[in-house]
């Protein structure tokens, strides 16, 4: 009896524990987002610097203390417990008020970013350091997303501290995100150069490769410019394709790509809330891959247009343009894809509106050696990994005909294969002959979901 | 005629995994009309993950395997209702609120229940079993703002309780009959890391100990038990999973002969024409030598399923279960089992055993002395490709050609650290005059073997 004794009175000091570090938390994320907000509408009475980095300082202090707290004690197979059942992760009131406010964040952000000037100001030292130029409110989105992209992610790296897997993926998003969407490009500017994000490809950044972008990039940027250009091509036309040959779609959306880092992080705790039927699945056919169609035509109009330099098509291509950068730049992806997050899930953008992920997906199930292998007859049919497949995907319909997943949405994210409570699911990349081929310790249903 | 013809009429009791997987293959082969009856819940749902919904991981219709127009596109009648009685002799089943239905060929697939063994006080409030959809909602409320809890049984729907329960903050003590955790079914070592894992978890495990009688309160709710060994244990809620007993009641007077189980032969046929039953609630006639008589199991229920379909379409084929496998998870700690690997071996058995340093992970390979033959492989905190031993024991390879395979075998994810090597040095420290390959085993080419329209018999 004596190890029972024992973790008995250990797990009642770590709970006081727990609680005291829990109030200490909640007290420094409420000093912190009074900071923040003292910021954006007191600006002329109190430095909004003290007040918006002070406070945003605070909050992040308090936010990992949090996170700290509730994650430590819970053991690997404890992260998921009471998910569906506390209102924040269940579409309660607070999910509908956190995706309110969100998306409230985004409609300022693209429409009316005067509101903004306090917590702009704010950020006004850091811009300067880091860019050596006024901050925007660009710049405020950014540092705003890149600390949710790091403090989340320390989140996901002590809720999945037992897989190295996961480890070291949460790092690589969190990597690239700091390193190659924040600080990178800002340096650039210090510099002179040309702002340039070398993480993000056409036809996600779809005006890297229009004309007027090329234009601007080689004009500004001399060299260097030459180089982005280069680089941008190479990568949306021939690293993509070859990577993804290799390793599947995952390379690139859940470990590079900083919408699916913020998805990954921040995101994690909504990744249940993706929709899993099979009318969800039929909108994203419909829509995603239109999409992708809409970005090549309008490249190509554009190309056209700059070739016969405006005679062919006039402003029609720019018009083109514009709307996309409206309705798919801006609503989908930011109000959408991120307001929504607490109610539709973490991966809305890049389910149903990416047109890279629409690229990947199609190289990923026609041209690609990985796959989702399942592990003999040992699936029990729980459900978990569906639950938890943040792109919707009825990973237990494959499963438990013991069938590899091979879906041209699938992130590679490995949560599925992470929860699985009888290791049925391994993400793998082996030769593509037989890649299809199912265990053959299991009799198989011929029915498709989708034809 | 054994074969179905597709005027025919076949009624399947039971939407468990053997009813619906019956229902799915028998509907590939063949147009007959296919009814399913079953009380508990109208959809299919997986029995295995009820624990996930008390915890909270997911929603009941998450363990939904396939949605409504599955069913409909399949042609699979489904009627929520209960069988009263089976009618043999006029080919019928009479139901509980529906009109009699009449069948041509009828399976029964109706599962089991928790079994308790008459101890006082057995019927109060607050003492259930967990197997049924009903068992859990029952569950919500018999420990809905609870302290205490007693789990009365050291097998996997105990630890799964457990797990269940500790997940509300309720304190939870287990009795087990056995020296350690499930070491009716776990070797000495396997036994010993569980148990102190369990442990570790905050359950206290009351060992070599069982239940004497369970007490009330004024109002009939529990309010403690008293062990065999004549301790007393306060508690408001009592887990009682002590195994599962067939449902077999309302097939009384049916004509049906039944034992503890429905009895049948490897055919799953009943000793009454036209009728059939698997899964959980049947029970062998004659089970082959070394084979159990009831086989209570997921994967099982699944496997009778696919035999019984291939008789039911023609092609008549005895019930052979092939390499046994199983798989659980206890708290942290994933369960793989292949081949037979007993709690206790005999003089003719031997084993490589590895265990790393924190005791979370454990490698198991049960071998035979004089011919090396390969009779088992148990794996704590890692997982095997299920294929590949499967294939291992099911041609009869020697421990050493298993180990020539050993590295591609692991099935853990990427980035993960392999084991491997430290068991094939405890290898060949062993037997130091045996060779390593000259070649490394790669999983994508021993593969192959197994091609894409190959069965388990060729596998
Ligand atoms: C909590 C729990 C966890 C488990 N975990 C595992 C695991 O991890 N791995 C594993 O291999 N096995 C596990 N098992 C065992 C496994 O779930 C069973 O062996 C399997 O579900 C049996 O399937 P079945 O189709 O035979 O019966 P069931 O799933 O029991 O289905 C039978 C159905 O028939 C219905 N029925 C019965 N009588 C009638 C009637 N007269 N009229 C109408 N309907 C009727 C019942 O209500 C029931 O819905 C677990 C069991 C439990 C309870
Ligand atoms: S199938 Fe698995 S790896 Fe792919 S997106 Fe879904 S959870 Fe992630
Ligand atoms: S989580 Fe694992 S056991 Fe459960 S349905 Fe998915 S693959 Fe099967």
């Amino acid at each position: 009896m004596q190890t029972a004794v024992i973790s008995e009175t250990a797990s009642t000091t770590s709970n006081t524990s727990q609680n005291v570090l829990k109030m200490v938390s909640l007290l420094l994320i409420s000093i912190g987002l009074l900071g923040i907000l003292v910021a954006a509408v007191g600006a002329n009475y109190i430095s909004p610097v003290l007040t918006g980095l002070g406070g945003t300082l605070v909050l992040t202090i308090g936010a990992l203390l949090y996170i700290w707290q509730s994650r430590w004690y819970k053991s690997p197979a404890e992260q998921n417990h009471g998910r569906w059942q506390q209102e924040a992760t269940s579409r309660g009131p607070s999910a509908w008020v956190i995706g309110f406010v969100l998306t409230g964040f985004y409609v300022l952000l693209y429409w009316f970013p005067d509101t903004l000037q306090g917590l702009i100001q704010a950020t006004e030292p850091l811009s300067q350091w880091l860019r050596g130029r006024p901050s925007d409110q660009w710049f405020l989105y950014g540092t705003f997303y890149t600390l949710a992209i790091l403090v989340m992610g320390v989140y996901a790296l002590l809720k999945y501290r037992n897989s190295r897997y996961h480890i070291i993926r949460t790092i690589s998003v969190m990597f690239f995100q700091l390193g190659f969407a924040f600080l990178l490009p800002g340096l650039l500017l210090m510099l002179n150069k040309p702002e340039y994000y070398f993480s993000y490809f056409w036809p996600l950044k779809y005006d890297y490769l229009f004309p007027g972008t090329i234009d601007y990039l080689v004009r500004d940027g001399a060299a260097l410019g030459v180089f982005m250009v280069f680089w941008g091509a190479i990568f949306s036309f021939l690293a993509t394709p070859v990577l993804t040959y290799f390793y599947g779609k995952r390379w690139y959306c859940s470990w590079v790509c900083g919408c699916g880092g913020l998805a990954e992080t921040a995101g994690d705790p909504y990744r249940h809330l993706s929709d899993k039927s099979r009318k969800a699945w039929r909108w994203e056919v419909a829509i995603i891959y239109p999409i992708l169609g809409f970005v090549i035509l309008t490249t190509l109009f554009l190309w056209i247009n700059s070739w016969s330099e405006g005679r062919l098509l006039g402003d029609l291509s720019g018009g083109f343009a514009s709307t996309y950068g409206f309705f798919i730049g801006a609503m989908f992806s930011g109000v959408v894809g991120v307001g929504f997050y607490p109610l539709m899930g973490n991966r809305v953008w890049c389910r149903f509106g990416c047109p890279m992920a629409a690229y990947l997906g199609l190289l990923q199930k026609h041209f690609s050696r990985f796959r989702i292998s399942t592990n003999g007859g040992q699936c029990i049919s729980c459900g978990n990994c569906s639950t938890y497949c943040e792109m919707g995907i009825d990973v237990r319909w494959y499963a438990q005909q013991g069938e590899p997943i091979i879906r041209a949405s699938c992130v590679g994210c490995g949560i599925c294969a992470h929860v699985c409570p009888r290791g049925v699911l391994k993400l793998e990349n082996g030769p593509r002959e037989d890649r299809y081929a199912g265990s053959p310790l299991i009799k198989r249903d011929e029915l498709r979901i989708l034809s | 005629m054994e074969k179905i013809n597709s005027q025919e009429h076949l009624v399947i009791i039971g939407n468990g995994i053997a009813g619906v997987t019956l229902a799915q293959r028998v509907r590939q082969g063949s147009d007959c009309r296919i009814t399913m009856v079953s009380a508990e819940s109208p959809l299919h749902f997986s029995r295995t993950a009820l624990m996930y919904v008390y915890m909270g991981h997911m929603r009941f219709q998450d363990i939904v395997p396939y949605a409504d127009w599955y069913w409909q596109e399949q042609q699979i009648e489904l009627v929520h209702d209960f069988v009263e009685r089976v009618d043999t002799s006029d080919k019928k089943l009479v139901l509980r609120d529906g009109a009699p239905l009449p069948y041509d060929k009828l399976v029964l697939a109706t599962g089991s229940s928790a079994a308790y063994y008459d101890w006082p006080g057995q019927a109060l409030k607050g003492v259930q079993g967990l197997v049924s959809l009903q068992d859990l909602e029952m569950m919500e409320t018999n420990t809905a703002g609870i302290a205490q809890a007693v789990i009365v049984g050291g097998g996997l729907i105990g630890v799964e309780m457990a797990e269940m329960l500790r997940s509300r903050g309720i304190v939870v003590t287990m009795l087990i009959r056995d020296k350690l955790y499930w070491h009716n079914v776990l070797p000495q070592q396997e036994a010993q890391l569980v148990t102190d894992h369990i442990r570790q978890h905050g359950i206290e495990l009351l060992l070599q100990e069982e239940l004497q009688e369970i007490l009330a309160d004024d109002a009939g709710r529990v309010r403690g038990i008293r062990t065999r060994a004549g301790k007393e244990l306060s508690c408001q809620f009592v887990g009682i999973t002590t195994g599962v007993k067939p449902n077999v009641d309302f097939l009384k007077g049916s004509g049906i002969d039944i034992d503890r189980g429905i009895l049948v032969n490897e055919f799953f046929e009943t000793n009454q024409p036209n009728v059939y039953a698997l899964s959980d609630c049947t029970q062998f006639r004659n089970p082959a030598p070394g084979q159990p008589m009831m086989e209570q199991l997921w994967y099982t229920g699944r496997l009778h399923a696919e035999a019984l379909a291939s008789t039911l379409l023609g092609n008549r084929k005895a019930y052979q279960r092939g390499p046994w496998f199983n798989s659980a998870k206890f708290f942290d700690i994933e369960y793989q089992t292949y081949g037979t690997v007993p709690a206790q071996f005999t003089e003719q058995q031997e084993s490589l055993y590895w265990q790393n340093k924190e005791a979370t992970k454990a490698i198991r390979f049960l071998y035979e002395k004089g011919t090396d033959k390969l009779l088992g492989i148990n794996l704590l905190g890692i997982r095997y490709r299920h294929d590949l031993c499967h294939h291992w024991l099911q041609q009869g390879y020697t421990l050493h050609a298993a180990l020539q395979e050993l590295p591609a075998v692991n099935f853990d994810p990427e980035f993960f650290q392999r084991y491997e090597e430290e068991l094939l040095h405890q290898y060949y420290t062993r037997f130091p005059d045996r060779q390593p390959p000259v070649k490394h085993s790669n999983w994508w080419e021993l593969r192959k073997r197994f091609g894409l329209f190959s069965d388990s018999t060729s596998c």
